[in-house]
């Protein structure tokens, strides 16, 4: 990402509608997005106690289906081996309408991103899957790479993808869509409301309940925003506040909390890999992973409490007794929280919640603690 | 006593050859809220435009440089505490320091409060 003022920045098809909010507009992901409306903390408190509706239109929604046999049965179980290549979950046991969360590994089992998956509703042989907008461009190269035998991809990164999130999240959308007090967390529908489409899932990155919705780019997606935004339960919240709320909730943001360097146990997100796909040893890197799971990790994510007032942010050190033992990868304030947080990597003996690390904040040397992840508690509905 | 402004957003307020020093309205309102505050202490001394405190707000940390070369004779204590005090009161209770001016001579190409005000209107 550099130098990003000389590049092109897309813009979402919502950029018009956060202008119009007061959205303090800033380059992000090769997008031109809103940082801000009426301040971070009063938007991430917002969205704890009512619903915030985020613009994640800069993401890369996707769908990946078969070249043959869609719709056929067996369908599911080909388009899940195909993928299963890339990824280490077992994606060919979701039911139809069932997402669940992966990451994209290289040969050496290192983190290339993040990921839903899930099963199309309705249609044996179709994936839908949402990647990180950093990295959505060599996500789709990879995909298409590596599985052009049996799959075939339609990106979806043209049309709005947004996520209203808080504990008013159903009853907003509801009004739109009765089917949505029906999912659970990680439940998708799909959607035909006249001629228009809609992905319809029950998630979000905030560790609130709520929704995330792919809308067609016309009137019919603005319109529904606009809709959502007037209602008086809903603000339109920006980048910094969706930053706190993930933080608060210990969930990673690719390319701080672990990248291509770092491996799934190393970044505590083992729990992807279910025992189906450990017995079967068939993902990439699986002999780095699964050496991990045996011998434990030599640096692993970990929550980290400071215990004075000033925040440690991504690159701040972490010493025990002067000696460097890791690094801070996301850390600011938690608004809900009332205080500082952070996470990062710290080696294996440092691991156990409680223990004592210094957070070398410029220079000087501030008290702080390993603690539990989250620092919030998820509100998801199960 | 007289006040001048940076075009970092920083304030100093002159009274005799002591000078208070804080972050203007303007800028913490683009910070938003203010979680943390990182004063010098007294004996410590800068020179202009060296970096003299640090504000955190929720999103990030900014820097706040000296406006005017000196020793800091005494740091706002209150602001560990209720760092909320420098949106609250950004130009008054939220001062961040005071410093003894090595030279008055530095204040001469701050602004004074019309021409900051037009400055900001700029921006």
């Amino acid at each position: 990402m550099a130098d990003q003022t000389t590049e092109t920045l897309r813009r979402t098809p919502l950029y018009d509608l956060h202008v119009e909010h007061g959205g303090k507009m800033v380059p992000f992901a090769g997008y031109e997005m809103p940082v801000q409306f009426e301040g971070v903390k009063p938007e991430h408190l917002w969205t704890r106690e009512h619903a915030g509706l985020f613009d994640v239109s800069h993401m890369g929604p996707c769908f990946l289906f078969l070249k043959d046999g869609m719709g056929e049965p067996g369908g599911h179980e080909k388009i899940s081996a195909a993928i299963e290549r890339l990824v280490p979950s077992n994606i060919a046991i979701l039911k139809p309408g069932q997402g669940r969360l992966s990451v994209l590994l290289n040969d050496q089992g290192g983190i290339l991103d993040d990921l839903i998956i899930t099963r199309m509703p309705g249609i044996d042989g179709m994936l839908y899957i949402v990647v990180n907008g950093a990295v959505k461009v060599q996500d789709w190269a990879l995909m298409e790479e590596k599985l052009s035998d049996v799959a075939s991809l339609q990106k979806a990164d043209d049309r709005i993808l947004m996520a209203l999130q808080g504990p008013k999240a159903e009853a907003v959308l509801a009004d739109h869509f009765p089917e949505a007090t029906d999912l659970t967390f990680m439940r998708c529908a799909y959607l035909q409301k006249g001629d228009e489409k809609i992905m319809l899932s029950r998630s979000g990155y905030t560790g609130e309940d709520g929704y995330e919705l792919l809308l067609p780019n016309n009137a019919f997606g603005t319109g529904l925003v606009k809709e959502l935004l007037a209602d008086e339960r809903v603000k339109p919240i920006g980048l910094g506040a969706r930053d706190s709320l993930r933080l608060e909730a210990g969930l990673c943001l690719y390319g701080h909390d672990m990248d291509a360097s770092r491996d799934p146990v190393e970044a505590d997100l083992g729990w992807v890999i279910q025992k189906s796909r450990r017995e079967r040893a068939d993902f990439p890197g699986a002999e780095r992973i699964l050496k991990a799971f045996s011998d434990g990790p030599a640096e692993k994510r970990v929550g980290i409490q400071p215990l004075e007032r000033a925040p440690a942010r991504e690159g701040t050190e972490i010493h025990v007794n002067g000696e460097r033992v890791g690094i801070v990868t996301s850390g600011g304030f938690g608004p809900s929280v009332d205080r500082p947080i952070a996470m990062g990597y710290v080696r294996a003996d440092i691991t156990a919640p409680g223990t004592k690390i210094d957070l070398m904040v410029r220079g000087k040397a501030r008290a702080a603690e390993v603690c539990a992840l989250p620092f919030v508690q998820p509100n998801y509905k199960r | 006593m007289s006040t001048y402004f940076t075009e970092d957003h920083e304030w100093i307020s002159v009274d005799g050859d002591t000078g208070t020093v804080g972050i203007t309205k303007y800028a913490a309102e683009q910070l938003g809220d203010v979680v943390f505050v990182e004063v010098p202490e007294a004996g410590a001394s800068f020179g202009k435009g060296d970096d003299m405190a640090v504000v955190e707000s929720v999103k990030a940390a900014s820097d706040v440089y000296a406006p005017v070369a000196g020793e800091v004779t005494e740091g706002n204590g209150d602001l560990a505490d209720a760092p909320e005090t420098v949106n609250e009161d950004p130009e008054g209770k939220g001062w961040f320091c005071k410093i003894k001016l090595s030279d008055k001579g530095d204040l001469d190409g701050l602004m004074d409060a019309d021409a900051y005000k037009t400055f900001c209107e700029g921006l």
